[in-house]
């Protein structure tokens, strides 16, 4: 076999210099590679010294081989292997024949064999440890094959032995990952060596390495996540670990234990030094807690982290974690709303003055003792107020997850989370806040921490406030007095800050419908009425007066008393707010009034909803009417499509489908009226305006095109087969109009062909939706496609307008949910008069707030674009991490862009939008090309040659007032 | 046995004054040299008669070390020096060494220049002492001399608190000075690793405290200070220069950016300028956050934090003073105090711990008329409030740093006497670690179990270990060969080397030992029987039946031969060389026992 590969090698080389020969004399290109195993032979030959051979084997490295030639150069590599002296040179030969067995579509059971052999005689322990490491590769690429498995356990367990702690942690490595996992077989082999893995490993629990043991743990989790069930004997042992000097293996450990307490949560174990029991859950519990007060950061991280999901856990054990002071007997037995009361009173935290009374009192107190050891006491305490942000924010989410699950603990952890939110770190305080809301369905607020919350409204940084309105959103508040003093430091916070009035109003909105009977009685004071006289009417576009608006009359909605109370000018407001603010004002029963609301009751289902049967039927309007004079078509076209933009206005949730079947519709306008020029029939020379009709036209639909495909999201393939034919069409357009007005056909050939092409693989890539296209454009095309390859251009062109004009038009089948991409502006706003002034030839820093809806991976496609006065433009790409992701659908760019020009004379105004990007390329994700494991292998990548790159403007222009300075001498 | 003795001077079952004398393998080294503050006269210093009567100071210690720079553990420094006279080395961190001579300066000004006291270190004593100070990093190294090593571990405290570890071949002594286990907003957390010292020195200042969580304190002060200031009152906050005043600067700086409140904020000057200056040098020190940030901007570079002057306290309208000194007993606090006391919107936070006598101690025990000086009473109308901003370890905190320490022994120091006692109880309950708590003066003497480090040759290492099965790192392991003590050293080498660097001979020791057995069978019959039953019994070593008619078990030999007299007794032979004692002796018994009936 190897003679005849090696043959086959030969055979390569020889062809290689052959062709070059070829090359010299007819300098004809010809698209065949070289082969690299001979190459690489011929290198590895040349090699005079070790230092040369390293660097062959590097430079071929970089390279990609290709499947066919890989065995060859493994039996090349191998051949080298053996007569290699130089220890760093085979180790370089042992990690290539791991990279070159994980190529795709090699099996590499062929070398398994020599690489177990070239273990047996191997000398070096960092070679070794390679060649393992290969056997974990090929290991992992016969999965299925349980006999090869076994073998390599086998070979694993025989070295782990050595003295080396490298190829120990490599033979546990590959055990973990590839000892057997089903019971049956490991009965069937019992003879053998892989008897029982979970043992072999276990015994390394206690290597005296401790990178060992910790590859010991993580082989155990590896065997734990493959599916094997761990015994709950490694508890014990586990435990020991946890006190073990080194952070990872504690770190390993840690994991080890929560796992463990994951699969056994009910069993017992007993407590040392005493008689007592526990169950599992609750010890590895406790002593997970203990390790949020580790040492070492990344342990406390991991501990930390890990606590949150362990849900099984007693409520007892649980809220201990949040109650330091067990120990101390004169604050045992406070319930947090005495604490509470105590903070004001200033007494808690003046423990200077008290000292004298503590000791006594904690003598007595021994039967606690224990249970600081045992850790869960006071363990979120501890994580909350670490160091380190990053346990903090570990901490925070545990706290998060176990509250959700038990609303007890949920109440408890309160005062803990209202401290976070004065955390030094922003990041913390958000994350405390985004927990606040996930669990505020389990709570209630009391008054003084709902002061405390309040008091953030003051934070400067727009996150921190918007979250904490999206947390007032859902908080439950208990007295009138909290929801007076929501509302006035929201007050407060609007007139600070005019930028939240959307976020404020929104907030008063659920705060109102969720507390009726609390804004009850503090209408009147809210709307300064007097029993006797008239007051003043408020001014209507006071922000404020809006917000109290705002949340009496979403209070009013489900309390019918209150109407009563209020003033004739606030029924006239009431009026106002419903049409203007729609989204914030609900409809009302007014007592004794017309109903000003249209009388929807609430109770019917989106599915009846008249806008939607609306749409639906001016839509069926269109598809029926195939065979109408082509005036009335166009005529009916442009009246659906005025009446879907307006709907697409007033009804925010169907603005997408609107918007994406007026555009649609758009097209076909476009595509009819082009078509329907009486001009058609003139002479070339003649037709010049209805060629600009017609090729505007045409690249109108093409640009209509890409956003219907990119813009929205919710397409499905379905629609996306309708827009390509769409475009298909423009390009036919396109062609036809060429055609007409260039003169001779040299230029046609190549376009023709493109267009074929183009035809071509739309017919690929939707084969399975054909069917669906009876009678249309394309349909027709395919049928005459024989026709056309052979005919001549102007054939073509022919043949290309009578099928345009006599396809018919594709019924656009609708998403469940379909929403168009938008992209807002916040800042800047355009509003200032005072130019940004910096001196030419530096540059500026511009802030750029924005807020992107419905955009997918808004990390890869969204831009900002800056035009200068002189034409010029700029794209900038914001970073990925200036993306802030505040809720499903909703993205935050917060970025800055660095303006630059020369000096100019007067300050002028430049103009910022954001644009998305998009490549015809990431549409078809199912036909994606197969990335190369090889590194660095951007050659063998083949552009695509018919993808399209381009953006779509989807903001609306924002104008910034610039002066650049000439400099100063 | 070897020992360390430990002798305070000071801090011993008390607060200030630190100064701990320790022997560790015959090195003496002093730790802190602290003034205490309630005394004016001798006892203000610790008493270092006790180390020498007559004679330099240099030839009875091998260094000095301070680990941080308040009077209380560098007060005497100049004193001890150059005053009584010492030339040694003196170890502390670079933060501690560039802002204790301000403070030095300071005091000796107050002292001297204010109270009139002669015979006090002068200016150029405080410099000429500084000159003797060896500054040293986070956990460096530094070798005091050939065998003693200290090592800084950072403390929190106050900027360039550390720990240090002093170590003497396998002994070793930590001692903490003063230190913080919970972050504060401008430092981090003490951390040590598991150093498993022989002593662990610890500070105990909170012994009998567990510390609420220290957020709920910043966020009342703030909010105080916040409310007070939007009612528009001024709020006063005595405080000293250094340490916490920073601490709350950083508090407030921080809160007015986020909170984007306008009223200003003023620190009286003097002494804070410079050590501002050093707070933003030794960004290294401060915590994660200021860490990460100084890229951006540096915390210490307050924004809103102006230098304060005297007129600016008859401004109107609101505004936030840190005033000196922290107890309202004179200078500019006072003054400011006397300025806004009769407000009832006005505010003053006390954020420390006030002695008795001082107008802070007064106003905090409620008192609301004042008698100042020239018989004025003076109506306090202002808010009073207390916070405790300290930055000590509690209770739970000093188990904490034991914990990650594991040290065999522990020490308290620093703290009063009955707390201690508390502590002492669950340390020793929780760690079975004996603890104690010395007075000053007294002597604790704690014996030390030091291992030996012994240099072995790789080679004897690897064929020793080869012999056995895997190294076990929990138990010990047998090995064989030769000690050799020379030249103060020790080491273990394989018995032929040792012969061979000795330039002895080697003799051969072979024991024999005469087995009688009752066999009447013939003698060849009697060896084939004892070679089987130990082929049986001796699975894993090679047992071989020679030709001419004896058995070797490895390198033992056995004979058989037919008693002189009695033909059914047979003699066996056995013998062995002293290296397989074990298994001679072993194999004795074994024949001793006799053999199994035979089977045949």
């Amino acid at each position: 076999m190897a003679a005849h590969l090696k043959k086959r090698v030969y055979e390569e080389f020889t062809k290689v210099v052959q062709q070059q020969h070829e090359d010299l004399s007819t300098k004809k290109l010809r698209l065949t590679k070289p082969s690299k195993s001979a190459a690489l032979h011929v290198d590895l030959c040349k090699a005079t010294s070790p230092a040369d051979a390293l660097q062959y084997l590097l430079q071929f490295a970089r390279k990609p081989v290709e499947v066919e030639s890989i065995e060859g150069v493994v039996r090349i590599l191998l051949e080298h292997y053996y007569k290699e002296n130089d220890a760093s040179v085979r180790l370089k030969i042992a990690s290539l024949l791991g990279l070159l067995s994980k190529t795709a579509g090699f099996s590499p059971d062929c070398i398994m064999d020599d690489a177990i052999n070239t273990l047996q005689n191997e000398k070096s322990h960092q070679v070794l440890a390679q060649l393992l490491d290969t056997l974990l590769v090929i290991g992992t690429k016969l999965t299925e094959n349980p006999s090869v498995r076994m073998r390599l356990v086998e070979v694993a367990c025989k070295h782990l032995t050595d003295s080396s702690h490298g190829v120990r942690n490599k033979c546990l490595q590959l055990i973990g990952c590839l000892g057997p996992v089903e019971k049956g077989v490991a009965k069937e082999v019992e003879s053998q060596a892989a008897k029982d893995v979970q043992k072999i490993i276990g015994d390394h629990f206690n290597d005296q390495d401790p990178r060992v043991r910790t590859a010991a743990i993580k082989a155990m989790l590896q065997l734990h996540e493959r599916g094997l069930k761990l015994q709950q004997a490694i508890y014990s042992q586990a435990c020991k670990l946890l006190a073990d000097d080194y952070e990872q293996v504690r770190s390993a450990a840690v994991q080890l234990i929560w796992v463990l307490s994951q699969l056994y949560p009910e069993s017992i174990v007993p407590i040392p030094s005493s008689n007592e029991e526990i169950r599992l859950v609750d010890d590895a519990f406790g002593k997970i807690c203990h390790m949020v007060s580790d040492g070492s950061w990344v342990v406390r991280v991991q501990a930390a982290k890990l606590l949150g999901s362990m849900q099984q856990v007693s409520s007892h054990f649980l809220e201990q974690t949040l109650d330091k002071k067990l120990m101390s007997d004169l604050r045992r037995k406070r319930t947090a709303h005495e604490r509470a009361k105590e903070l004001y009173s200033s007494g808690e935290f003046s423990s200077g003055r008290k000292w004298g009374d503590d000791a006594p009192k904690e003598e007595i107190d021994t039967g606690a003792v224990n249970l600081i050891e045992s850790g869960a006491c006071g363990a979120f305490v501890h994580g909350l107020e670490d160091e380190m942000y990053e346990v903090r924010i570990a901490a925070v989410e545990a706290l998060c997850m176990l509250a959700q699950s038990s609303p007890s603990f949920a109440e408890k952890c309160l005062d803990f989370l209202v401290d976070m939110f004065n955390d030094e770190i922003e990041e913390v305080r958000l994350q405390s806040i985004h927990t606040m809301r996930k669990i505020s369905n389990n709570i209630t607020l009391r008054e003084d921490q709902l002061d405390t919350v309040l008091a953030v409204l003051e934070d400067s940084s727009r996150d921190i406030r918007e979250a904490l309105h999206e947390l007032l959103c859902c908080t439950n508040v208990s007295t009138k007095e909290g929801i007076h003093l929501a509302l006035v430091e929201l007050l407060k916070n609007l007139t600070k800050y005019p930028t939240d009035r959307e976020s404020i109003w929104k907030c008063l909105k659920f705060l109102g419908s969720r507390h009726p009977t609390l804004v009850l009685p503090l209408v009147p004071e809210l709307l300064s009425t007097h029993p006797f006289f008239d007051t003043p009417e408020p001014d209507m576009d006071d922000p404020a007066y809006i917000a109290v608006l705002v949340l009496i009359f979403n209070a009013a909605k489900s309390c019918p008393t209150m109407p009563a109370l209020f003033s004739d000018h606030t029924f006239r407001h009431y009026a106002y707010l419903r049409d203007s603010l729609s989204h914030l004002v609900p409809p009302l029963r007014l007592p004794g009034r017309k109903l000003v609301s249209s009388p929807v009751s609430s109770s019917i289902t989106p599915h009846e909803d008249p806008s939607q049967q609306f749409l639906h039927q001016s839509l069926e309007r269109v598809y029926n009417l195939q065979h109408l004079d082509p005036q009335g078509i166009q005529e009916l076209l442009e009246f659906t499509i005025r009446d879907l933009q307006r709907l697409g206005e007033l009804q925010s949730e169907l603005a997408g489908m609107a918007d994406f079947t007026a555009t649609y519709l758009q097209c076909q306008l476009l595509l009819i009226k082009a078509l329907q020029e009486k001009l058609w029939n003139v002479a070339a020379p003649l037709y010049l305006k209805q060629n600009a009709l017609a090729s505007t036209a045409a690249k109108q639909i093409l640009e209509e095109t890409y956003k219907m495909e990119f813009m929205y999201s919710g397409v499905e393939s379905r629609q996306v087969v309708i827009i390509h034919h769409m475009r298909l069409q423009a390009k036919a357009l396109q062609l036809i109009v060429t055609a007409r007005t260039t003169r001779g056909v040299e230029p046609l050939f190549g376009m023709c062909e493109k267009f074929l092409q183009e035809v071509d693989s739309f017919q690929r890539c939707f084969i399975s939706e054909l069917p669906h296209m009876q009678g249309s454009f394309v349909d027709k095309l395919l049928d005459l496609m024989p026709r056309l390859v052979t005919s001549k251009p102007s054939e073509v062109v022919k043949i290309l307008q009578t099928t345009l004009r006599q396809s018919t038009f594709l019924h656009l089948p609708l998403p469940d949910q379909l929403h168009r991409a938008t992209a807002n502006i916040i800042e800047p706003t355009g509003e200032s008069d005072n130019p940004l002034r910096f001196t030419s030839g530096l540059v500026v820093a511009l802030d750029i707030d924005a807020t992107l809806e419905h955009v997918q991976d808004p990390q890869g496609t969204v831009k900002v674009q800056v035009l200068y006065p002189d034409g010029q433009a700029q794209i900038i790409h914001p970073k990925a991490a200036d993306f802030r992701n505040p809720g499903p659908g909703r993205h935050r760019l917060i970025t800055q862009v660095y303006l630059s020009h020369t000096a100019w004379t007067e300050p002028c105004q430049i103009e910022v939008r954001l644009l998305l990007a998009y490549n015809s390329n990431r549409s078809k994700a199912s036909a994606k090309v197969p990335k190369c494991t090889w590194s660095e292998s951007l050659e063998a990548l083949p552009q695509s040659e018919n993808v399209i790159e381009g953006t779509i403007p989807f903001s609306k222009p924002v104008k910034v007032y610039i002066m650049p300075k000439p400099a100063r001498r | 046995m070897p020992e360390i003795k430990v002798t305070p001077l000071g801090a011993g079952q008390d607060v200030g004054r630190s100064c701990i004398l320790v022997s560790i393998a015959g090195k003496n080294v002093m730790l802190d040299c602290g003034m205490h503050m309630g005394y004016n006269d001798d006892r203000r210093f610790p008493d270092f008669s006790y180390i020498t009567q007559n004679g330099r100071l240099t030839d009875f210690l091998d260094c000095v070390i301070i680990s941080h720079f308040h009077l209380d553990h560098c007060g005497a420094l100049p004193y001890f020096s150059e005053m009584v006279g010492y030339d040694g080395p003196i170890y502390m961190t670079h933060p501690t060494k560039a802002i204790c001579p301000i403070l030095l300066e300071d005091y000796r000004k107050i002292t001297v220049d204010k109270k009139g006291e002669i015979n006090f270190f002068t200016s150029q004593m405080i410099k000429d002492c500084m000159k003797k100070v060896v500054a040293v990093h986070l956990h460096q190294t530094v070798q005091v001399d050939e065998e003693l090593e200290i090592k800084a571990y950072y403390a929190g405290h106050v900027l360039g608190a550390a720990m240090f570890q002093i170590k003497v071949g396998c002994e070793s002594v930590v001692y903490t000075g003063d230190y913080n286990m919970t972050p504060d907003r401008h430092l981090g957390a003490a951390w040590i690793d598991k150093c498993r010292p022989d002593l662990l020195i610890s500070e105990s200042t909170y012994a009998t405290t567990i510390r609420d969580s220290k957020r709920c304190r910043e966020r009342d002060f703030l909010k105080k200070v916040h409310e007070t200031v939007e009612r528009g009152g001024k709020v006063l906050i005595p405080v000293f220069a250094l340490g916490r005043a920073q601490e709350l600067c950083i508090l407030l700086e921080t809160f007015w950016e986020r909170m984007n409140l306008k009223a200003p904020i003023y620190f009286s000057t003097g002494l804070t300028e410079k050590a501002n200056h050093y707070y933003k040098l030794f960004i290294t020190w401060t915590n994660q956050k200021i860490r990460k940030t100084f890229v951006q901007r540096n915390m210490f570079e307050f924004k809103h934090i102006k230098a304060f002057d005297r007129a600016f306290a008859d401004n109107p309208g609101p505004m936030v003073v840190f005033a000196t000194p922290g107890m309202l007993h004179a200078g500019q606090s006072l003054q400011i105090f006397k300025k806004w006391a009769g407000n009832e919107k006005n505010m003053v936070i006390m954020p420390g711990y006030c002695v008795q006598g001082t107008v802070g101690h007064k106003i905090l025990s409620g008192q609301r008329k004042l008698e100042m000086e020239g018989r004025q009473i003076l109506e306090v109308k202002m808010q009073v409030e207390y916070m405790s901003f300290s930055a000590h370890a509690d209770a739970k905190g000093i188990m904490q740093l034991i914990r990650q320490a594991e040290p065999r022994n522990v020490l308290l120091v620093h703290g009063e006497a009955k707390k201690m006692e508390f502590l002492k109880q669950k340390i020793e309950q929780e760690f079975h670690v004996s603890c104690y708590m010395p007075a000053n003066g007294e002597t604790t003497t704690i014996f030390t179990n030091p291992s030996i480090p012994v240099d072995i040759s790789l080679g004897l290492l690897k064929r020793e270990t080869a012999i056995g099965l895997l190294p076990d790192v929990k138990k010990p392991q047998l090995m064989h060969g030769t000690l050799i003590m020379k030249d103060n050293s020790f080491r273990l080498v394989s018995p032929e080397q040792a012969l061979k660097e000795l330039g002895l001979t080697e003799h051969q020791l072979r024991f024999t030992c005469r087995v009688h057995i009752q066999d009447p069978r013939k003698e060849h019959e009697t060896v084939l029987r004892v070679y089987n039953h130990l082929k049986g019994v001796l699975k894993d070593y090679s047992v071989q039946h020679l030709p001419d008619g004896s058995i070797t078990v490895e390198s033992i030999l056995i004979q058989a031969t037919a008693h002189s007299e009695d033909q059914g007794t047979k003699v066996l032979l056995v013998s062995w060389t002293y290296q397989d004692e074990e298994l001679g002796s072993y194999l004795t018994s074994l024949l001793k026992k006799g053999l199994p009936p035979s089977t045949s």
